[in-house]
């Protein structure tokens, strides 16, 4: 199991179209990736749910990779969080 | 060819094909289905329909407004995905054993029920987004293929009825002109119509089939023509093309002030119901907005709009507007302009009942919040503000009031105002009967003469059958508008009209010999309105 911290710098938060890219992006990988913040979590993979957290800008996200490609995907995450939110 | 008579709202001519706007499509029934296997298949071929189209409208999107303004229906399309959302539709159908349209409009309802609930605005604003995509796979399912409003071509709107609150989400960029079966010439529906200088029909017979057709409305004589012969519709292809030069015509008055011929300038104004209407305004070229209707802010949401969201609607009118002066009418809802939100209960005479200034000192926080957030657009140019429905000088007072609290609570935020008019709008009798007590609170007046229509004749606004004999120009209704006048002088008030009279061009001369120093008309009437000023003689 992967995990790491993000702190959501984007000024309107994760919103729809942002959200919708980290889905795509999240969907690339075999391993379930979680998000949680906000007192909320929610599968990467479930664009509603994850707009449903309503995660802001200066929520602490917490992510997840648990399966076969975990080193991958945090890395992808994290990668994709830092340049897109 | 057939032709239908109806009531006319506008005297104008339109020429086109019709959408029929029909409200079935959003009421879904519940059926009990024994196949729950072929309903879940049914629903994925709707699914996968409505991604098709989504597409479509994605590409159509970005070619026409770029990348940011298509994302929309990128997004949509993947909230169609959504496992959570295919999930819940697949559970109700098993579980329930019924029909794909129930469960995707209960879906639907649920996960929009949870943005909505939100305490974010962006987050509830997508709760229309789930509503849309909800309601586009039910259309679909419903064997309703047909995308509304997605063609680039002008249309004719028929409908059985329209609700203030359906026109006011309405894209008006490509209507032509409006035919409805239900409500009254004074329905808020024609007044829309007035605004907009498009011609509208009413008490007309609708049906479905009618989609699509070509039709011709013939606002002079009242009538709906469908599916004309050839010889028809050139003649009146033909009058279009004349009054379209009368309009040309007009056009040379823009930049001539609003004078009589022996001098007394008149204040020409335009009413307004929202942000979109202020280009025909300037290109009218009004004097400034006398009527700015605040309602569109509330009745266009899910809950009560924020001060920062009502500033910045304002702010845009004022700054466009310039030196120009704009009325902002504080908030009249209640009787036939209802939001949910407001949770106002059923009233058996609504008319009569709990609106407008009643509901605002009712609930002064809401009040408040509308009072500062025009008092903060009034630094950005010339801004009134008008009470609607004053029947006692101890509510003019108390509006005042909260209006003082509200400059109060900007001073201690140290946010800057300018200086605001405060006027009241006259459109009961009580009022007219205490102008003189009145005047002596406010700077200005304003007759809103359909109320006051209604208020003095005891007639029903909205109620067809008595459009008989609503008659505005009863002779009690203009001696109710010659004392207002005289009494608001007195007092050094001004005096205006912004009702539908204002813009009837038979009784500009009247009004003008009465004293009246302003009129607030929609906008497609000011270059009418200004021709009659500049020939008129006050004094003979």
């Amino acid at each position: 199991m992967k995990t790491f911290q993000y702190v959501i710098q984007d000024e309107l938060g994760i919103h729809a179209r942002p959200a919708g890219m980290l889905v795509k992006e999240a969907k690339k990988f075999e391993s379930k990736i979680t998000l949680a913040g906000n007192g909320k979590s929610a599968d990467a993979g479930k664009l509603i749910a994850i707009m449903g957290m309503g995660l802001k800008k200066g929520a602490e996200l917490t992510v997840t990779a648990e399966g076969p490609d975990e080193e991958a995907a945090a890395n992808a995450m994290e990668e994709f969080l830092r340049s897109n939110l | 060819m057939k032709v239908y008579p109806g009531k006319s709202i506008l005297k104008e001519i339109a020429i086109g094909r019709i959408q029929f706007h029909s409200k079935e499509e959003h009421t879904v029934s519940r059926e009990s289905i024994s196949d729950t296997k072929q309903e879940w298949e049914r629903y994925l071929k709707a699914k996968e329909q409505a991604a098709d189209e989504l597409n479509t409208l994605y590409e159509k999107a970005l070619k026409e407004v770029g990348e940011t303004g298509a994302a929309i229906f990128e997004v949509h399309g993947m909230m169609l995905d959504d496992d959570d959302f295919n999930d819940s539709v697949k559970n109700i159908i098993e579980a329930q054993e019924v029909n794909a349209e129930y469960a995707v409009a209960s879906t639907g309802d649920n996960f929009s029920q949870m943005f909505a609930q939100m305490d974010d605005e962006y987050f509830q604003a997508r709760s229309a987004d789930i509503k849309d995509i909800a309601e586009r796979v039910v259309r679909i399912l419903l064997g309703k293929h047909k995308e509304q409003n997605t063609d680039n071509e002008p249309f004719i709107l028929v409908a059985e009825d329209l609700a203030p609150s359906e026109t006011v989400q309405m894209d008006k960029s490509k209507l032509l002109g409006f035919v409805t079966e239900l409500g009254s010439s004074n329905s808020h529906t024609a007044i829309l119509a007035r605004t907009m200088n498009i011609p509208a029909l009413i008490g007309i017979p609708v049906s479905e089939e009618m989609d699509g057709m070509l039709a011709i409305i013939d606002g002079v004589e009242g009538k709906m023509i469908l599916e004309p012969d050839a010889a028809v519709l050139e003649e009146y292809r033909k009058k279009k093309a004349e009054s379209e030069k009368r309009k040309v015509l007009l056009q040379q008055l823009k930049g001539k002030e609003d004078i009589t011929l022996d001098g007394k300038k008149i204040r020409l104004y335009a009413n307004i119901g929202g942000i979109g209407d202020v280009a025909s305004v300037l290109s009218n070229d009004a004097d400034g907005i006398g009527l700015f209707r605040s309602e569109f802010l509330y009745l266009e949401k899910e809950t009560y709009p924020t001060e920062e969201e009502q500033f910045q609607a304002y702010r845009t009118v004022v700054e466009t507007m310039g030196k120009k002066k704009v009325i902002i009418r504080t908030l009249d809802i209640g009787a036939d302009k209802q939001a949910d939100y407001f949770q106002l209960g059923h009233e058996d005479n609504p008319a009569m009942g709990y609106r407008a200034i009643r509901i605002c000192l009712d609930r002064p926080e809401i009040f408040k919040t509308q009072l500062r957030a025009i008092l903060m657009a009034s630094a950005y140019g010339n801004v009134g503000i008008m009470y609607p429905m004053i029947i006692s000088v101890e509510e003019v007072i108390r509006a005042k009031q909260y209006l003082e609290e509200a400059k109060a609570q900007l001073d201690q935020r140290g946010i800057r105002y300018g200086e605001v008019e405060q006027g009241i709008m006259i459109e009961t009798p009580a009022s007219v009967m205490i102008s003189g007590q009145l005047a002596k609170e406010v700077d200005f007046f304003s007759i809103g003469t359909n109320d006051l229509t209604q208020y003095t004749l005891a007639i029903d606004r909205q109620n067809a059958k008595l459009d008989n004999i609503y008659d505005s120009h009863h002779p009690a209704v203009l001696e109710m508008i010659r004392m207002t006048v005289e009494n608001g002088h007195k007092e050094n008030c001004w005096v205006g009209i912004c009702g539908e009279l204002g813009a009837d061009t038979t009784l500009t001369e009247t009004f003008l010999k009465m004293g009246v120093d302003e009129l607030s008309v929609s906008p497609g009437r000011v270059l009418p309105i200004r021709e009659i000023i500049r020939n008129t003689r006050i004094n003979p």
